[in-house]
């Protein structure tokens, strides 16, 4: 396993697998931890009011009683909600939940319930003096964003962007592709093209939904002529398309090899 | 040195959907438990993933793909890698019979230095009492504990109604949330190279010496014992054991003489904090009981010596418990 040392919020935590494949986690920063402790904060409050409510119909019969539970359950609820969640949603609570964070070993194995246990007890410490003070520091200073809970349990907290299947069929929809009807082009168009170019036109096809139309024109106008110079395809194959369907045709050409010309 | 994309996803796409079905199986359930034949596939559907993954890291550029293979790997490789041993269902009886007094005795080095440590506090807090009476407004955390030891006893021997009427559970609540919370401070301290808990320990002993030698000075010696033994036979030990285990915890962090990295000692020991630390725990819930039930209450209501005998009993119980209970069952000292 190797680590990347980083800082704060930028760093992230790398691994080795004994497989020979490496992955790495971003490091969730103070203020995303600090929003998802708000949050957590927010909802301790929330149970803590509904059990007052609930039992509030007891409170004439039995006050002692009542007032011995609520005490209590009060106490449990504040110590046990992060131990209790951590454990049943693999290192997430609530807050942590929305905000797309997971609390993990700092080697990527599964956690421990005596690491869920001791993180959350000693956020005691962290907590000091005020507003989380101590640990805020520690995250700050410590290589792996950890507060010192989690220096001694061993735990770093990541960020799991949503990160779903790949769908090529939605950006590269298998349309008629003029640019094949060249196929020694194309084959040349492979062999020319690094990887890091086809990527850029990849990842422009993947995020032009997000981009303003004005933008979105000046991108693919941009990219289609740094293709174009690359291969130069008869003007017949071209002509009527637009840098976009452009850009498109040939990351179809890059990315989907044809059956009929790979055999 | 691009790959068919499109044909790698669609051929892989079933096992990735079905290593996703098993990690997401296993995420939303804590106690799951696979048989030999779903390990198997496990373990095959997460090294197809990593060949893959490895063969897009060296044969492509496309990151969405990239990202998304590198998680389910990442997910899958903490469940396959994870070799520690842990118990798979709550198991109350044999943590509480076998566990937690083999985990006390592991570190009874500890355990001999918090009671030291506690024991120094008390020694300095009775002589600071008996050398300066008037130490007492500063030594006494408690208002009910700074006025004259001889007239409590008589205003509580004499009371002829139940004074703790109506707010016996909220006390016993009480007792036990505020010193279950002050023994977590303790061994959480244990954080600050051990320094805080030795802190505690002392300020805690400071205090149960001086109002020890208090009463003692007022003559009051076997109010004093009927007292605090009832409660205090199983409370005192339960804070020496937080400060137990807030040692244990400075200790690794300060790690002399030991050659593992910070790491593997905090590794070491974690379980052995917790299981401390919830022992703790449940001691200073009977003694939260007793102390609102029994303790608060005095000749003639109940007998001086049926008290001290039930503290005696206590102590002698939780002596053998911790030094006899566990043996030869699992693992000892480690």
């Amino acid at each position: 396993m190797s680590k990347i040392p980083l800082i704060g919020r930028s760093a992230s935590l790398a691994f080795r697998t004994p497989e020979g494949v490496s992955f790495s986690y971003p490091l969730a920063g103070p203020v995303s931890r600090f929003l998802a402790l708000s949050i957590d904060l927010i909802c301790i409050a929330g149970i803590t009011v509904i059990l007052n409510m609930a039992l509030g119909a007891f409170r004439i019969a039995t006050p002692d009683i009542v007032g011995a539970v609520l005490m209590i359950g009060y106490f449990l609820v504040s110590i046990g909600y992060g131990i209790v969640l951590e454990w049943l949603w693999r290192g997430q609570t609530i807050g942590k939940r929305i905000l797309r964070l997971r609390v993990m070993d700092i080697q990527g194995l599964r956690l421990e319930p005596s690491q869920i246990a001791i993180r959350n007890l000693l956020r005691f410490i962290d907590s000091l003096p005020v507003f989380y003070l101590v640990g805020g520091v520690s995250c700050l200073i410590s290589r792996n964003c950890q507060r010192i809970g989690d220096l001694a349990a061993n735990t770093v907290v990541v960020r799991m962007p949503l990160i779903s299947e790949p769908d090529l069929d939605r950006i590269m929809p298998g349309k008629f592709n003029s640019l094949r009807q060249y196929p020694h082009l194309a084959t040349r168009l492979r062999q020319k093209a690094s990887p890091a170019e086809a990527s850029i036109a990849l990842r422009a096809l993947m995020r032009r939904e997000e981009l303003f139309p004005e933008a979105r024109i000046e991108l693919f106008a941009m990219v289609a002529d740094h293709f174009r110079p690359l291969v130069r395809f008869p003007e017949e194959a071209t002509r009527g398309l637009s840098d976009e369907q452009y850009v498109t045709n040939i990351a179809d050409i890059l990315f989907r090899v044809d059956k009929a010309t790979s055999k | 040195m691009i790959i068919d994309l499109h044909g790698f996803i669609r051929e892989e796409r079933f096992y990735w959907n079905e290593l996703e079905g098993f990690l997401q199986k296993m995420e939303s359930d804590a106690l799951l438990r696979m048989d030999l034949a779903e390990a198997r596939r496990f373990n095959y559907l997460y090294q197809r993933a990593s060949s893959g993954l490895a063969r897009l890291a060296h044969f492509s550029a496309e990151r969405e793909t990239h990202r998304y293979l590198q998680s389910l790997v990442a997910r899958a490789y903490c469940e396959i890698h994870e070799t520690r041993q842990r118990p798979h269902r709550l198991a109350p009886l044999s943590w509480m019979f076998g566990t937690l007094p083999r985990a006390f005795r592991a570190h009874i080095a500890a355990f001999w230095l918090a009671l030291a440590v506690m024991s120094a506090g008390l020694l300095f807090g009775g002589m600071s009492l008996a050398l300066d009476p008037g130490a007492k407004q500063v030594l006494m955390p408690f208002e009910h504990l700074k006025g004259s030891p001889s007239e409590r006893v008589a205003r509580e021997e004499r009371a002829e109604e139940d004074r703790l009427k109506g707010i016996k559970s909220r006390g016993a609540a009480m007792y036990m949330t505020h010193n279950t919370k002050v023994s977590i401070l303790t061994m959480v301290l244990g954080a600050s190279w051990g320094i805080g808990t030795v802190i505690m320990l002392f300020y805690n002993g400071i205090i149960l010496g001086a109002v020890c030698m208090d009463y003692m000075l007022a003559g009051e010696g076997t109010f004093l014992i009927s007292w605090l033994l009832p409660h205090g036979s199983v409370e005192i030990p339960a804070i020496i054991f937080a400060g137990q285990a807030g040692l244990v915890l400075g200790g690794a962090i300060i790690g002399k003489g030991n050659s593992q990295t910070m790491r593997e000692r905090m590794r070491a020991i974690s379980a052995d904090l917790v299981t401390l630390i919830g022992g703790v725990a449940l001691l200073l819930v009977w003694a939260g009981i007793i102390e609102a039930f029994i303790s608060q209450y005095h000749e003639p209501v109940l007998s001086y010596s049926f008290k001290t005998g039930l503290g005696s009993i206590q102590l002698v119980l939780l002596i053998l418990f911790l030094a006899f209970a566990g043996r030869g069952k699992g693992r000892e000292g480690a």
